[in-house]
């Protein structure tokens, strides 16, 4: 079957009910996008699909139509997007490992809000767990990057 | 008084036991310096100045013994020793280098050694002694007990100078000006004409110079890097998702594998059935291992659906089937046949309780805690003939070397180990047990790299857990103040426990078990603390702040409940008892922040505790409003004392997170088992706590003391007890048994 991911088309020879995170990780080499939990209760799998925020992990490849797209795909250490600018900016990471995904779900959340209250982005991000607790940080991070997302 | 003597003199006696952060071994001697382990894997032009530091034609690379599992310990590490190398950040490379016993942890022995011997003096001076002839040996390599930057901020900077100084020699010699006229700046020597020598054409020159040793330190107000906000080295990698983690990494070559291990803990395998897994697809074989089975396949996931349609015969776990069972062991537990220590006993307790008619007691329990990091632990091991390579992330490399040498029955010096980055540990990758499976695997197919990658939930319920523990708590009060606080705790011995499966013996008696709670800052007239060791129950491991995460609840929690009866203010009353000066202005400091002037009554409360741990006195005042929905965490204040704040924002994000960690933990998390079959086993039942439930946390980093302290561990054990305290406060309700959503909602 074919997904295209990050602008990128591939074939991919697999059984349609593989969820399209170990597609990405372990037939694409795509490892942006992380396992957590694999039952959609940490977001640490999050990608777009078409935009929207997804877990990957609960996705059967499948059922994938529409233009994927991880964290890699949303911008690089050369070009980064407002969001990730404003993970580096507020040094958010402890180990890191879940902020894929957290960037993912406030990218997809800032795309639908573009003005959000501290408590819209409570209830967006709880769905997204951080084990080492940078809620905080994540926190202001989001707010400044709404902001230059507004001013841009 | 006879029995603290004897107590005294045997802890001193043992001397090799018990160290914070959960490690210990056996007895050794030795005294001769520890060969440079970069020696041995240098190429030609390659020159090590110090086993931090190497210098080759591609740069610089500061060698970061201490790993980084998300505590930003290359940062830390990294910036210390920059400070006097003169380079900068943002152009040098950091490897945690080669498993070493070079890189043995001083600071994990200082912190034994002062449970041995309260109070210094001689006996602590040899016990030091003892310990760090043991952990040279050993070559302790081990990250853990909050010690990267204590162990490092002298080591490590003294490195960084001794290689300067080592560089400044070879351009001297290569020019011709005197050492005195030469200086240092980004990575480059520096002569007096303006031109200047890159640290990398020094290199071969500086290899043939002995470095000097006694280098005097910069002075605080010379720093470039200490004290001032850093830009993590890997903060870009991680918001990009292009740094490679453990279970990111992929060898040439290798199969995925998954285990299934006897959901019984530590249970035997009597026999198992592969039929229908080996027909699906991708599938490669499954093979027995210890405790369970391995499952080779092409895909990692594919590995996961095979292991479930293996069919097993299981034996019995080897602990108690029920709940009832565990606590029923600890509370047989408070028994003098079960002493382990009394570090204290201040005044008379039993002469006071006999003069008094009205002896107030409470029982706290804690529960066991799963590490859960939120990347699970994987580990890929390639097995040749005489030789075996590693790639995991790891904190204790030098085990994994030897265990992986003796699965392979090869020389643990042609163990070649990788350490990667890790997503979080907390405790977790102290064990090694993935490696040693994934190790088993690769026996069976020599050549072949073999990358195990548990499942979250065989992550969870075989991880090895927090410790299960009991506290009894007795006191007297009089005339509005506690005079008598008598604690007595019970837990099995996380040391031993950890340590047996490292095929180490531990004798002595565990500073953990009383860990948070012996030498806290208290001057209660009549005070005792007594740690019994119950047997082992379940497999249990350190998990952030070990002892004291379960001990800071417990003697905060007791310590309020007397302050109460007193009718005194928590945290007034705690300033009165309090006996060291760094742990006063701590207090001070929390009572301002927070505005502090009793209590606030609307549904709403506060509450403070304090606990010293590794050496860093910590206080939290905790506010919480009692709505329709729960209890809502509003707010909390935080202050530590910690010497030296290296890194001003990685401080605040440690402290934060501690924070975090020990709320969402009280507030909803506990591991349970059935018939030694853990009930939890993933996140949707192991919750912890999720941004909407995060209050506000205002940080205040405190620099009155001498020494530099780490803060991975210390905002932990304060946080639960400062929660139960408010709790009570808002509703009346006195919670003295975590996790407290047994009792409560939170909002």
């Amino acid at each position: 079957m074919r997904i295209s991911v990050n602008g990128q088309t591939h074939d991919v020879d697999v059984e349609p009910d593989m969820p399209l995170l170990w597609v990405l990780r372990d037939e694409l080499g795509i490892t942006g996008v992380k396992y957590g939990c694999g039952i959609a209760q940490c977001g640490a799998c999050t990608v777009h699909i078409d935009g929207f925020a997804v877990r990957s992990c609960q996705q059967p490849v499948g059922d994938v139509e529409g233009e994927v797209t991880t964290i890699e795909g949303l911008g690089g250490p050369e070009a980064l997007h407002a969001v990730q600018a404003a993970w580096i900016e507020h040094q958010v990471a402890q180990c890191g490992y879940c902020q894929s995904g957290q960037i993912m779900a406030a990218a997809a959340f800032l795309e639908l809000n573009t003005d959000p209250s501290d408590e819209d982005i409570d209830a967006a991000m709880s769905a997204n767990l951080c084990r080492c607790g940078t809620y905080p940080r994540i926190r202001e991070a989001i707010r400044a990057a709404a902001q230059s997302l507004r001013s841009a | 008084m006879g029995r603290l003597k004897t107590f005294t003199r045997r802890a001193f006696l043992v001397g090799s036991v018990a160290v914070a952060g959960g490690v210990a071994f056996g007895v050794y001697t030795v005294r001769k310096p520890h060969a440079n382990p970069l020696l041995d894997t240098l190429g030609d032009g390659e020159a090590a100045l110090t086993p931090y530091v190497l210098i080759d034609s591609g740069g610089v690379t500061l060698i970061t013994p201490r790993a980084d599992k998300g505590q930003g310990a290359y940062s830390v590490q990294a910036a210390l020793i920059a400070e006097e190398l003169d380079v900068d950040l943002d152009r040098i490379k950091v490897d945690p280098g080669p498993p070493s016993a070079a890189y043995w942890n001083q600071a994990l022995a200082d912190e034994a050694a002062s449970f041995m011997a309260p109070g210094g003096g001689i006996p602590t001076q040899a016990a030091y002694g003892v310990l760090s002839s043991v952990m040279k040996v050993i070559g302790m390599q081990i990250t853990g007990g909050s010690t990267t930057v204590p162990d490092g901020f002298d080591k490590l900077r003294q490195a960084g100078a001794s290689a300067r100084e080592a560089l400044k020699l070879a351009a001297s010699r290569k020019t011709g000006v005197p050492v005195s006229a030469l200086k240092t700046a980004s990575g480059a020597v520096q002569l007096p004409d303006g031109t200047s020598l890159d640290y990398t054409e020094l290199a071969a020159d500086a290899a043939q110079i002995e470095p000097p040793q006694d280098v005097e330190l910069r002075a605080p107000s010379e720093w470039r890097l200490i004290g001032k906000p850093m830009q993590r080295v890997d903060m870009i990698a991680k918001s990009t998702g292009t740094l490679k983690y453990g279970i990111d990494f992929a060898v040439d070559g290798m199969v995925h594998a998954a285990v299934v291990l006897n959901p019984a803990q530590g249970g035997p395998l009597n026999g198992f059935d592969a039929t229908e897994a080996l027909k699906m697809r991708g599938v490669r074989d499954v093979v027995e291992i210890t405790g369970g089975v391995g499952v080779i396949a092409d895909n990692t996931w594919r590995a996961f659906q095979a292991a479930k349609a293996v069919e097993f015969d299981w034996g019995a776990a080897s602990f108690p089937s029920s709940m009832e069972d565990h606590w029923r062991t600890l509370s047989d537990s408070f028994a003098e046949t079960a002493l382990d220590s009394r570090q204290r006993d201040d005044g008379n307790v039993e002469f006071s309780f006999a003069e008094t008619g009205e002896i107030i007691s409470a029982e706290y329990r804690a529960p066991y805690l799963a590490h859960a990091p939120l990347e699970p632990i994987s580990a890929i091991v390639r097995i040749d003939g005489e030789s075996a390579e590693v790639w995991t992330g790891t904190q204790i490399p030098r085990f994994v070397q030897n265990n992986v040498g003796r699965i392979a029955g090869i020389d643990p010096g042609n163990v070649t180990v990788h350490v990667l980055y890790m997503g979080g540990s907390f405790g977790h990758r102290l064990e090694d047990e993935v490696v040693k499976q994934a190790a088993e695997i690769a026996m069976g197919m020599k050549g072949t790299p073999v990358k195990l990658t548990y499942s979250r939930e065989q992550d969870m319920t075989h991880d090895f857990v927090r410790q299960i523990a009991m506290a009894r708590m007795r006191g007297v009060v009089r005339d509005g103040k506690v005079e008598t606080y008598d604690l007595g705790i019970a837990m099995p011995s996380v040391v031993v426990s950890q340590m047996a499966r490292q095929g180490l013996s531990v004798p002595g008696p565990d500073s953990q078990i009383v860990a948070g709670a012996w030498d806290q800052p208290f001057a209660v007239p009549n005070h005792r603390v007594t740690g019994y060791r119950a047997p082992e129950l379940a497999p249990v491991s350190s998990w952030r702040s070990v002892g004291a995460s379960s001990n800071g609840f417990f003697y905060n929690a007791g310590l309020d409940e007397l302050i109460h009866a007193a009718g005194a203010d928590p945290l007034a009353e705690r300033i009165r008892l309090c006996n060291n000066e760094e742990a006063r202005k701590v207090l001070e400091a929390v009572g301002e922040m927070s505005g502090w002037d009793g209590v606030l009554g609307n549904g709403r409360g506060r509450g403070v505790a304090l606990t010293q741990s590794f050496g860093v006195h910590c206080a939290q005042v905790i506010e919480v409003a009692d709505t329709e929905n729960g209890i809502r965490i509003e707010k909390v204040f935080v202050a530590a004392e910690v010497g030296t704040v290296v890194d001003p924002v990685n401080f605040d994000n440690l402290v934060k997170g501690g924070v975090i960690f020990g709320l969402g933990h009280a507030m909803n998390c506990e591991i349970t088992y059935t018939d030694g079959i853990a009930d939890q086993d993933n996140f949707h039942v192991f919750e912890g706590m999720r941004m909407h439930q995060c209050p506000d946390i205002e940080v205040r980093g405190l620099e009155n003391g001498s020494k530099v302290l780490g803060i991975g561990e210390p905002p932990v054990p304060p946080a639960a007890p400062a929660l139960a305290a408010a709790i009570f406060a808002a509703t009346g309700t006195r919670l003295r048994e975590m996790p407290f959503n047994r009792f409560v909602d939170f909002a």
